[in-house]
C-alpha cells in the first residue's frame, strides 16, 4: 500500500532538469511558511504555497470566550497591525449589542488605526528591503516605525499589542498634549519616509529588479480575489474607507492610490503612498477630533447578543479585513470567522512565480503584502 | 523607549583606555612574574661571553640597541619575515580584520545606528576578537553526504589562494614577497583560482543551495575575469612591462587613473563582481539561496571563507592602487633622516642616540607605507560604500553588464592606450 504524500514531503522524482527546492520554513526568505519551488535552471517552472506552519485556531478559541476576553487573543494573528484587525471585530459586536460609540472616540480609533497602519507597513518595507538585498532599506524603516511605536506606547500603553479597541469605544483616553506630539512626530515621520524615495524607490537597479516582474492584470487580480494594496497596484481602486466607509471615514478625505503597472515594483510602492496618505489623515482626525467627551459606551459584565449574524470589514495595511460573527443568544458568539488580506493574497502567488527567475522569488513573493501568520491565524 | 547609545566623551575614552591598562598591568603582576620565576627556578641559565644569562640580563640587552637592532634587522630580511609579517600575510590579515570592522562602524553610521559598541570598551573593537572566539569554539558540522577531503580542504584552499595574491603585491619599494617579472599575469593566474576553489566547495557539500550558489559564483566570476585582464591591458600598453614594482615606479609623476579613467571605473566594478560584495553578491543572495556557496559551511570553515575573502578584498583594493593609483608613490611626509645619525649616533646634551641597523627603515620606506596604506583604505572605502546603497541585482543585468558593457568599455580604453601611445605622449621617446 502507497500513502500519498504532501508534494514537498514525496520523494523527489528523479528529473534530468527539474530541482525541487523547499523555501522555508528554515529559510532566510521566507516566513512561517514554506513555497515549494520548482526550477529548470534559473526560471521557476511551479511554486506551491504552503502555509499553516502557525496555526492557532484563532477562530475556534473565540467560541469559547465572551466577546470582551476574545480582544487580545485576536490580536495575535498580526500583532503589528493589532488595531485593524481588532476593528471589524469591534464594529462587528457593537452592531450586535446594539452599541453606540462616542464621536471621540471614533476619532481616537481612526488615529490609533492610521498610525498602526505605518508601523505595520514601515515592518513590511524593512523586510522587503532586505530581500532585495538592501541593508539600509531594512534599518532606516525600522528605526522610524520607533517614533509612531512612540505615541502609540504613549496612547494605549503597549508599544505592539495594544488591544486598545473594545466594543463600545477605546480603552483609554489620550494623554495630556497628545495632539500636539502626534502632529510634530507624524510631521516629522512624512518628512522621513519621502526620503526613501532616493534611496529605495528611484534606485535603478531597484527599478530593473521589480519592474515587470510577476505582472498581475486587472482582470486576474479581481478573478483570484486579490484585496488591498495587491488590487490598487493592478489599476482597481477599491479602498474599503472610501467605499464601505465606516466610523468617521466619510467625514475624512481620503484618498486612494492606484497604479496601473501591477508589477513588483507597483505593488511595494502602494504601502508607501498608503503611509503618507495615512499621515494625512492623522492630521485631519486630529483637526476634528473633539477635545473632550466619553471615550467609550459603558457596557454590562457579560454581555448577551441577540439572535443575529454580522459581517463588518475595514481596509487593514494589507487590505480589506473582515470579520463575520454568527450570535445565537448567548455570551459567547457562535462561530466568528476572520477573512484575512494575506491568506487571499497568497493565492496569486503561483500564477505570478511560474515562468519567473529565481532572483524574482523574494521580490514577487514579499511584495504581495502578505504576513505569514495572519494568514494561518 | 528606544536605547539610544551613550555619546562619545573624551574622558570616558580616557577612563576606558585607564581601565584595561590597569587590567593588564594587575594581570601582569599577579600571573606573568610569577610564572616566569617559577620556570627559572627549573631552568639553567646558559653562559655567554662569560656572563651568566639571566632574564634580566637578557631585558638589558633588548634595550641596548647596539645589541638588539642588529638582531631585529637580520630577521627582517629574512623570507620568513616577508611572507608571514610585513607585506605578506600577517600586514593582510591585519588590514582585513580591520576592514571588517571599519565596514561595521561604517555601514552603521550609514543606517543610523551604533554598530558594536559594548564589547571592548572603546567603540567595540574587541567585537571582532569575540566573533572569532565564537566561531572556533562552535561546532564544525560536515554534511553527511558531502564529498568530505575536497570539502573541508576548500576553506583552506581559499586562505591560500587570498594569501598567494597578497604576495604579490608591491607595498613599499623593494618591499615585495614575490617579485617576479610577469607579475601581472601570475595575478591573473591567482585570481583564476577562485571560480574553481568556489566551484570545489559548492559542489562538495552535496546539497541544493551550495550548488545553485555556486553555479552563480562560476557564471559571475568567469564573465567578470574577461573585462578585469582587458581593463588592465591599456596600462600595459603604456608602461611595456608586466612588473608590478615596475608598473608603480612608472607613476612616479602622475597616477595612470589620470589618463586611463575608463579603464579604473571597469576595473573597480569588475572588482566588486570578483569580491561577491553587493550589488554583485548573487553567489550569496540571502533571501533566494540562504547563503550562496557558504551555506554548509559551520564554525571555523565559515571563519576561514570570510577571511580569505576579506584578505582577498584587501589584495584587490592594493591591487588598484598599485595599478591606477601610483602605488607607494607620493609626497615625502617626513623629512630623511641625517646620515651622521644613521652612521654614528647624534649627541643631542646628555643624551646620546645610537641608532646601528636603522636604515632598513628609512624614511621612503615610511613614507611609501604611508601613502600605500592611505590609498587602500579610500579605495576598500568605496568597496564599501555600495554595501548601504545598492539592492542586489539580478542575474540578467549581471550578464549583460559583464559581456557587453564592460567588455565594450575596456576596447574604448585600449583605444585610448592606443591614441596616447602613437600620438607620442608616452611610450619611448614620448613628452612624458
Amino acid at each position: 500500500m502507497t500513502t500519498q504524500l504532501p508534494p514537498g514531503l514525496s520523494l523527489e522524482k528523479v528529473d534530468e532538469k527539474i530541482m525541487t527546492l523547499n523555501v522555508g520554513p528554515q529559510h532566510p526568505g521566507s516566513g512561517h511558511m514554506r513555497l515549494i519551488i520548482q526550477v529548470d535552471g534559473d526560471y521557476i517552472v511551479a511554486c506551491d504555497p504552503d502555509p499553516g506552519y502557525v496555526h492557532r485556531g484563532e477562530e475556534k478559541m473565540a467560541e469559547y470566550r465572551n466577546y470582551i476576553l476574545n480582544i487580545p487573543h485576536l490580536e495575535r494573528p498580526i500583532i503589528h497591525d493589532s488595531c485593524n484587525i481588532l476593528y471589524p471585530y469591534c464594529l462587528a459586536v457593537e452592531e450586535i449589542l446594539g452599541l453606540e460609540v462616542p464621536e471621540r472616540a471614533k476619532y481616537m480609533r481612526v488615529i490609533a488605526s492610521e498610525l498602526n497602519r505605518c508601523v505595520y507597513i514601515q515592518y513590511w518595507l524593512g523586510i522587503y528591503g532586505i530581500f532585495l538585498g538592501h541593508s539600509t532599506m531594512f534599518m532606516w524603516p525600522m528605526g522610524d516605525r520607533e517614533l509612531l511605536i512612540d505615541l502609540l506606547e504613549k496612547m494605549t500603553g503597549a508599544r505592539v499589542t495594544h488591544s486598545y479597541f473594545i466594543p463600545g469605544g477605546v480603552r483609554n483616553d489620550l494623554p495630556a498634549n497628545f495632539e500636539d506630539v502626534c502632529l510634530r512626530q507624524v510631521n516629522y515621520f512624512e518628512k522621513r519616509i519621502k526620503e526613501y524615495a532616493d534611496i529605495f524607490y528611484d534606485n535603478p537597479i531597484l527599478i530593473h529588479r521589480t519592474e515587470k516582474t510577476g505582472i498581475l492584470s486587472r482582470e486576474d487580480a479581481i478573478r483570484l480575489g486579490t484585496t488591498g494594496s495587491v488590487l490598487r497596484a493592478s489599476g482597481v481602486d477599491f479602498d474599503v474607507r472610501k467605499k464601505e466607509p465606516y466610523d468617521v471615514y466619510e467625514e475624512l478625505d481620503v484618498h486612494s492610490n492606484v497604479l496601473k503597472e501591477g508589477d513588483s515594483l507597483a505593488r511595494s510602492k502602494i504601502p508607501w503612498l498608503d503611509m503618507l496618505e495615512s499621515c494625512n489623515i492623522i492630521r485631519q482626525a486630529l483637526e476634528k477630533m473633539p477635545k473632550s467627551g466619553s471615550i467609550r459606551k459603558k457596557l454590562k459584565p457579560n454581555p448577551r447578543g441577540g439572535d443575529m449574524s454580522v459581517y463588518k470589514r475595514v481596509e487593514s495595511g494589507r487590505g480589506s479585513l473582515g470579520c463575520y460573527i454568527v450570535s445565537k443568544n448567548k455570551p459567547e458568539p457562535y462561530r466568528l470567522k476572520l477573512s484575512v488580506p494575506s491568506f487571499r493574497n497568497l493565492i496569486a502567488l503561483p500564477y505570478l512565480l511560474k515562468g519567473e527567475k529565481l532572483g524574482n522569488m523574494p521580490a514577487v513573493y514579499w511584495s504581495l503584502n502578505y504576513w505569514p501568520v495572519e494568514a494561518d491565524r | 523607549m528606544s536605547v539610544i547609545a551613550p555619546k562619545f566623551r573624551f574622558s570616558e575614552f580616557l577612563k576606558s583606555i585607564t581601565d584595561n591598562l590597569f587590567w593588564i598591568i594587575i594581570l601582569v603582576t599577579l600571573i606573568g612574574l610569577p610564572v616566569i620565576m617559577i620556570v627559572l627556578l627549573f631552568v639553567d641559565l646558559p653562559v655567554y661571553q662569560g656572563e651568566l644569562i639571566n632574564p634580566f640580563l637578557a631585558f638589558s640587552w633588548m634595550f641596548h640597541p647596539e645589541l638588539s637592532l642588529p638582531l631585529i634587522k637580520s630577521f627582517m630580511i629574512t623570507d620568513f619575515f616577508r611572507i608571514a609579517v610585513f607585506p605578506g600575510f600577517g600586514f593582510a590579515v591585519l588590514l582585513a580584520t580591520s576592514v571588517i570592522f571599519i565596514e561595521r562602524k561604517m555601514l552603521a553610521k550609514l543606517q543610523l545606528r551604533v554598530g558594536p559598541f559594548y564589547c571592548g570598551k572603546i567603540e567595540g573593537i574587541l567585537q571582532l576578537m569575540a566573533d572569532g572566539i565564537k566561531l572556533v569554539t562552535k561546532e564544525i558540522i560536515i554534511p553527511a553526504k558531502a564529498d568530505k577531503p575536497i570539502f573541508i580542504l576548500s576553506p583552506l584552499m581559499f586562505v591560500g589562494a587570498a594569501a598567494a595574491f597578497v604576495a604579490l603585491i608591491p607595498v613599499a619599494p623593494g618591499w615585495v614577497v614575490a617579485d617576479i617579472d610577469l607579475g601581472l599575469i601570475a595575478v591573473f593566474a591567482v585570481i583564476g583560482f577562485f571560480p574553481i576553489i568556489t566551484v570545489l566547495a559548492s559542489w562538495s557539500a552535496n546539497s541544493k543551495y551550495p550548488f545553485i550558489g555556486g553555479i552563480r559564483a562560476l557564471f559571475q566570476m568567469v564573465s567578470f575575469e574577461i573585462p578585469l585582464i582587458l581593463s588592465l591591458l591599456g596600462v600595459v600598453i603604456l608602461t611595456g612591462t608586466l612588473n608590478l614594482s615596475e608598473i608603480v615606479a612608472s607613476q612616479a609623476s602622475f597616477p595612470w587613473i589620470i589618463f586611463l579613467p575608463v579603464g579604473a571605473i571597469v576595473f573597480f566594478i569588475a572588482m566588486l563582481a570578483e569580491l561577491e560584495r553587493i550589488p554583485f553578491d548573487l553567489p550569496e543572495a540571502e533571501s533566494e539561496i540562504v547563503a550562496g556557496w557558504l551555506t554548509e559551511f559551520s564554525g571555523m570553515m565559515y571563519g576561514l571563507v570570510q577571511l580569505g575573502s576579506y584578505i582577498k578584498l584587501y589584495a584587490f583594493a592594493a591591487l588598484f592602487v598599485v595599478i591606477f593609483l601610483g602605488g607607494w608613490n607620493g609626497p615625502m611626509i617626513f623629512p630623511p633622516l641625517e646620515e651622521e645619525l644613521i652612521l654614528e649616533g647624534k649627541t643631542i646634551g646628555p643624551i646620546t642616540i645610537q641608532t646601528p641597523g636603522l636604515p632598513i627603515f628609512s624614511m621612503e620606506f615610511f613614507s611609501g607605507v604611508f601613502w600605500f596604506i592611505l590609498k587602500t583604505a579610500a579605495v576598500i572605502f568605496f568597496i564599501l560604500l555600495p554595501r548601504g546603497v545598492f539592492p542586489r541585482v539580478r542575474i540578467d543585468l549581471l550578464l549583460d553588464l559583464g559581456w557587453f558593457k564592460l567588455i565594450g568599455l575596456t576596447f574604448l580604453n585600449i583605444f585610448i592606450a592606443l591614441a596616447l601611445l602613437y600620438a607620442g605622449v608616452f611610450g619611448p621617446g614620448g613628452m612624458l
